[in-house]
């Protein structure tokens, strides 16, 4: 399967090492673990809300469960997996804090990914507009937005670091472009951290 | 309909007694079968389908009592999502059944029909049965269980029990336990059936049958299969081939004709005391309790791939008793695929005209 995977999803689908054992929550349509059960013999299992992506991904040999996440992580049994992926869903949680530690309770390691609520476009529609930014990464209005919890890079880092957990490795993005760490809370559309505990 | 993929009339004599849950044995035990596509040379290919409550081995052939086209056609047959093509598909009566597999209307040792004399069964036992049957066909391990309904808890008990047989497990609308309000409906029919004069405590094979019990028993279930929506939309309050009502107790209404239809019909092919026997055994099903209570406990033994499907309109086995199948295969980190389809069909629409149960099946026998 070579589809071409968003560019927070590439960098996790490199990084993921062969043949681990990795639960992507809010899978989509499984495009994620395409690539790593194809590419790299991953034993790859999804967790998705959307009943017709669940159809989508269990179409093309996947094991998705359909469920949310907010409630059905707690099913997993402790370390149960390598990587826990939740990649551009955090914002969306009803409670951000209890998804990272459940997170790091069902897998060794996670991949957390999310736009990045500071960065400048956004923090200008607000300061200059006066409203709630509507932009590539946040493109739906602010009363039909699944995104409930909007989150920053510093806020994360900080939430991270409340729960006990480290900062393995982080990538940012503007635009499809990976770019550097610096100034990254005002320069980054989307961020990727890995953790672990 | 596809005659040329099926061969008619098969049958398997077990080679031992049968031990069953009850402690009693069954011997000689009789499996009604039949078969649809090729079975491959290192035997890899077979998919044994288990048929519901009042299903049999006719999955995709002509019934040869109704005459009617096999029971899941259209998922069944070349091309189709389970494709004989590719697949040999197994399909066999269940033991307590009446097509041709041993069950109360065979004959026990005195040489009349056991009656109720039969003993009482379980699902394990149906699935216990299967298996030595897969056995003597030298199958030693299934690409895939298939089920829907009662078919579904003997593709979980088969996979619980005998974990070595099976590489892929398929449950559809189906259940590990069967819950209170299940057991209240099934005891329903079966006390239709046997306050019917002619059960004569079931010894009615040389006369008059209870047809007036099991067709009851038969419109209770009924309802249950379909949903509030479905009945409404295919009858609503329209009335039977008349402009009024007629204040009498004649079936006035389009549902109660289409019940009394449905339940006259299921007497000319359904044998009462087997109603009693399986539903019997789908009321003593836990799986869990089976396993020390814990239905995780179950499945600790396999390696199977699994699927779970339900329905969203499905109030006898509803998204909940999936989603806590699914919970157990998790807990025991097993590879499941879990979705719940919309379908206005209730719970009989694994049968019926369901595209995205097609992509689903298809997608994941072929994975």
């Amino acid at each position: 399967m070579s589809e071409t995977l968003r560019p927070d999803l590439s960098i996790i689908a490199r990084e993921v090492p062969a043949g681990a054992r990795v639960l992507d929550i809010g899978c989509g349509d499984g495009a994620l673990m395409a690539a790593l059960s194809d590419n790299k013999g991953v034993d790859a299992r999804g967790l998705e809300l959307n009943a017709s992506q669940v159809e989508r991904c269990v179409a093309r040999g996947l094991s998705v469960v359909q469920g949310d996440a907010d409630s059905d992580l707690a099913e997993y049994p402790n370390k149960a997996f390598d990587y826990a992926v939740l990649s551009q869903t955090l914002q969306t949680s009803a409670r951000p804090d209890q998804m990272l530690e459940q997170l790091l309770r069902v897998g060794q390691q996670a991949f957390v990914s999310f736009p990045n609520f500071a960065h400048w476009r956004t923090r200008a529609a607000l300061m200059f507009g006066g409203k709630m930014p509507v932009t590539r990464t946040l493109p739906v209005s602010w009363f039909e937005t699944p995104n409930i919890h909007h989150v920053t890079i510093v806020d994360f880092r900080e939430l991270v670091a409340a729960q006990g957990a480290r900062i393995e490795r982080s990538w940012y993005f503007a635009g499809d472009q990976q770019i550097g760490a610096s100034g990254a809370n005002w320069r980054a559309e989307l961020a990727l951290f890995q953790l672990s505990r | 309909m596809n005659h040329n993929v099926a061969d008619k009339a098969k049958s398997l004599r077990l080679n031992a007694p049968l031990p069953l849950d009850s402690g009693r044995e069954l011997a000689p035990v009789e499996i009604a079968y039949e078969t649809y596509g090729e079975l491959n040379a290192d035997k890899s290919n077979a998919i044994l389908i288990c048929h519901a409550l009042t299903g049999d081995q006719y999955v995709a052939s002509t019934h040869p009592v109704t005459g009617k086209p096999g029971w899941w056609e259209r998922m069944v047959g070349p091309g189709k999502p389970i494709d004989t093509d590719r697949f040999h598909i197994i399909c066999a009566n269940v033991i307590g059944s009446c097509m041709g597999s041993t069950g109360p209307a065979s004959d026990g040792e005195s040489g009349a029909p056991y009656a109720m004399q039969f003993p009482v069964i379980t699902i394990r036992d149906m699935v216990r049965a299967l298996d030595v049957m897969l056995g003597q066909m030298g199958i030693e391990r299934l690409y895939c269980v298939v089920g829907g309904s009662m078919g579904g808890m003997q593709a979980l008990s088969l996979a619980a029990n005998f974990p070595e047989r099976v590489a892929r497990v398929l449950a559809i609308a189906t259940t590990a336990r069967h819950s209170a309000q299940n057991i209240a409906f099934h005891e329903v029919g079966r006390q239709a059936i046997m306050a019917d004069p002619n059960w004569q405590a079931g010894d009615y094979y040389n006369g008059d049958t209870p047809d007036s019990g099991l067709a009851v028993a038969r419109m209770a279930a009924h309802i249950t299969y379909l949903s509030e929506e479905g009945l409404t939309e295919k009858f609503g309050r329209r009335l039977q081939d008349r402009d009024a009502k007629s204040f009498g107790f004649d079936a006035d209404f389009q549902v109660e004709s289409y019940l009394r239809y449905q339940g006259s019909g299921f007497t000319q092919r359904f044998d009462a005391n087997s109603y009693l026997y399986i539903t019997r055994a789908m009321d003593y099903f836990d799986l869990a309790e089976e396993h020390g209570g814990k239905l995780g406990n179950a499945f600790a033994q396999s390696s199977a791939r699994f699927c779970v499907v339900s329905f969203d309109s499905d109030w006898l086995y509803p998204t909940s008793e999936s989603r806590h199948i699914v919970h157990a295969l998790n807990a025991a980190a097993l590879p499941v695929s879990f979705v719940e389809l919309s379908a206005p069909f209730g719970h009989d629409s694994f049968l019926l005209d369901v595209p995205a149960l097609d992509r689903v099946v298809e997608g994941f026998l072929s994975a």
